[in-house]
């Protein structure tokens, strides 16, 4: 039996497009350029060059997104860019791949990305650190274009890394306060505790291909992927060193402590991790080495365990946070859950197409939180927020539809994406479909109390702040309206019953449409649909009807509130299992072993030699006649030696 | 004639008194001329020795340590005129500023 991912790495047309490596080289150049000349030549030279470089690299791909789809199915774009590791069999070339799925991550990365672009321009108008934000933007935005266009796993690495970079340089962009300079550190080391997951994934994979010509492509990789034996142990335990790397980037369990720490940094920062790059990272290297996955049915149901547990987990934390954005960002590691559970269930195709429903959106409320926190002065507490719907209609409008579709109200893009994924898990593992749901109910309710305590009722701010609430200028506007009417219409792509976006990227995921019964998935539409109904209308209930409902419920369930507001003590555990241990050893090592046994040899060594000279070198007189004293001394002991013996 | 070893005796004689004179005298230029006393005792010791085995190689010798004394006077010489100039003393006692 031929293997299906041989198969298809025998039916892709390789089309060669010698302009792909523009398409990451723009962000570059921006980076550089703002690098270089930002400071000197000021905030309106920064302000054209990184978003433009961004809007160029958008048209580039638009342009080769065309191409592809001109092509035909099973077309893909390649540009081989220069030769970069050639050592013996090993052949390994800095080349660009653009598929249907590189293409569309493209669009996100750069689309999303240019409109937070634009958006920073204003938010960040007053920060004296304005050029360097936008070289960070900028390398940011070059790093994960290089990830999703790279064509093997080296060079994906690079991009890998290079994200996880940038997101410790932006998380801890206002370093001068030591807490969002730690933050940063913490997201760069539980993302290197990953990457030493990718690595050795990516090296056991290397030695298990064998010794043939190698240039580890992911089509060369792809076609020898069968050799490995289906279900066998080694591909089982590559495919979960990949899944650490991936739970490090996309922030689940169990190294999603960084992400909600992440929050350190700049608002509009917060969007392009949670949106456009960074956390889509994981997704996209599990979905690209999908044909790996598929070989292994155990490493498949970890994935979508370790999404669907993610996804309630998440979300139970975000039911209680009071910080605008710290809600937002458990809700980003809920949703990602959903993703890993789509991966999980072989729904690949539904999962690329919720990180892009989940872009758009994400984005919006992210974007939408910056422009509260922009008009608040600075305030993120929603206890102190309210009623700001009067003050800021775009910012309320816009949140509300961002709100609407991630809860999973038919038509916006939420529903579609998160249906499909919940469809495919119950076709695969019911248990997982009952615990997606439950999240589907706490993902409504969270977002509608937070939208409810934001912007509904009367407004908590004091009277200075509430005086000086303002609508945010055009530039930040505007990108909430784009990404208002994507949230909206960005899921017809993909419906059940013309799903052009399935189709698209059917040849990468080489899935063929099963004959499932529409009737079902309509009854699990409506299912769905009632959840999230019924989630909006408890947090209706709970916060409008009845205001005073959840402070008793606070008072009378202090076990299940305390926890979930401390973040069920991950970071406390972790800190008591991992980081104390690890600094109670470096510790000792530093004073036990390094101060008392390295540099005791070494100043040991020194200090007797020191103790010793002291006492030779009183020979060192000064006195001529002392020195021809020993002279003579010494060849009367020599010419009595030889005349004596 | 006299005998190698009266010869080599006096030898001896000079090359004792010159090495005592460096190890105890103060004075830089007496030193000098104990070292130069040296040298001479070593010529007449290789004289001595050319003599007793009929051999000229020991003759030869002598001339080149002649010529090494003359040059090592010459340059002595100076050498202690400087320091005197710098110093206004030539006692090796106060000479002792390279010590511990």
């Amino acid at each position: 039996m031929e293997h299906p991912a041989a198969h298809a790495a025998a039916q892709s047309a390789v089309l060669a497009a010698p302009y792909l490596w523009l398409i990451p080289a723009f962000p570059l150049l921006g980076s550089l350029f703002n690098l270089a000349f930002g400071n000197r030549l000021g905030k309106a030279a920064v302000r054209v060059v990184a978003p433009g470089a961004v809007l160029l690299s958008f048209l580039t791909g638009l342009y080769a997104f065309w191409s592809l789809v001109r092509a035909g199915t099973g077309a893909v774009l390649v540009n081989r860019v220069y030769p970069w590791i050639h050592a013996g069999s090993l052949q390994v070339d800095v080349a660009f791949s653009f598929d249907p799925l590189s293409g569309l991550m493209v669009l996100i990365v750069t689309g999303v990305g240019f409109l937070i672009h634009v958006y920073s321009t204003a938010y960040m108008d007053h920060d004296e650190g304005y050029a360097r934000y936008f070289t960070y933007l900028n390398l940011f935005t070059f790093a994960m274009l290089l990830l999703v266009l790279g064509d093997n796993l080296p060079l994906l690495f690079v991009g890998w890394e290079g994200v996880g970079l940038c997101s410790y340089l932006l998380i801890g962009f206002w370093y001068e306060n030591p807490d969002n300079a730690s933050a940063g550190k913490k997201a760069f080391i539980v993302n290197r505790v990953g990457d030493a997951g990718f690595l050795l994934g990516l090296f056991l994979l290397y030695w298990s291909l064998g010794d043939g010509p190698q240039d580890l492509s992911f089509r060369s990789i792809a076609g020898q992927a069968g050799e490995l034996g289906p279900g066998s142990v080694l591909v089982t335990a590559i495919c979960l060193l990949f899944l650490l790397g991936a739970t490090g980037k996309s922030a689940q369990i169990p190294l999603y402590v960084w992400l909600p720490d992440a929050m350190a940094g700049p608002t509009p920062v917060s969007a392009l991790i949670h949106a456009a790059t960074m956390v889509t990272a994981g997704i996209y290297m599990i979905a690209r080495m999908n044909f790996l996955y598929v070989l292994s049915p155990e490493a498949m149901l970890w994935v979508a365990a370790v999404g669907a547990v993610t996804a309630i987990f998440a979300a139970a934390i975000g039911l209680v946070q009071n910080d605008i954005k710290k809600v937002l960002a458990y809700s980003t590691v809920s949703q990602l859950g959903y993703m890993f559970l789509g991966l999980g269930v072989g729904a690949y195709g539904a999962a690329i197409f919720h990180v892009m429903t989940h872009a758009f959106f994400k984005a919006l409320l992210f974007l939408g939180s910056g422009s509260v926190i922009h008009g608040m002065g600075g305030e993120q507490d929603i206890r102190k927020m309210g009623g700001l719907k009067k003050y800021m209609p775009t910012t309320y409008w816009t949140f509300l539809v961002g709100t609407v579709a991630i809860a999973g109200i038919p038509p916006l893009s939420g529903f579609f994406s998160k249906d499909e994924i919940l469809f495919a898990a119950f076709n695969r593992f019911r248990v997982l479909w009952a615990v997606g749901l439950f999240g589907a109910l706490l993902t409504a309710f969270y977002m509608t109390r937070l939208l409810i305590k934001t912007f509904w009722g009367e407004c908590r701010a004091d009277h200075e702040t509430q005086h000086h609430i303002h609508e945010s200028p055009p530039a930040m506007t505007v990108p909430l309206i784009v990404l208002a009417v994507l949230s909206v219409a960005g899921g017809w792509i993909g419906t059940p019953w013309a799903n052009v976006l399935g189709d698209f990227l059917a040849p990468v995921f080489n899935s063929r449409h099963g004959h499932h019964s529409a009737s079902l998935e309509l009854a699990l539409m409506v299912v769905s649909f009632a959840v999230a109904l019924t989630g909006m209308g408890l947090a209706y209930f709970a916060y409008v009807v009845r205001p005073g409902l959840t402070t008793r419920l606070k008072e009378q369930l202090p076990f299940l509130y305390q926890p979930l507001l401390n973040k069920l003590g991950v970071d406390e555990l972790y800190d008591l299992l991992i980081v104390n241990p690890l600094v109670a050893a470096s510790r000792w090592l530093w004073s036990g072993f390094d101060v008392r046994g390295v540099d005791g040899a070494a100043n040991g060594v020194a200090a007797v030699v020191e103790r010793n000279s002291a006492v030779w070198r009183k020979l060192q007189s000064g006195n001529v006649q002392h020195y021809a004293l020993s002279l003579f001394a010494g060849a009367v002991v020599i010419v009595a030696y030889y005349v004596l013996a | 004639m006299i005998g190698t070893n009266a010869i080599l005796a006096l030898a001896v004689v000079l090359f004792g008194i010159g090495a005592l004179g460096v190890m105890i005298r103060r004075n830089v230029i007496v030193i000098f001329m104990c070292i130069e006393l040296m040298l001479n005792a070593a010529n007449l010791a290789f004289v001595a020795f050319a003599r007793a085995l009929h051999s000229m190689d020991g003759q030869v010798i002598v001339f080149f340590v002649m010529t090494v004394a003359a040059a090592e006077a010459a340059v002595g010489l100076a050498i202690i005129i400087a320091l005197f100039r710098n110093r206004e003393t030539i006692d090796v006692g106060e000479l002792n500023l390279m010590r511990w």
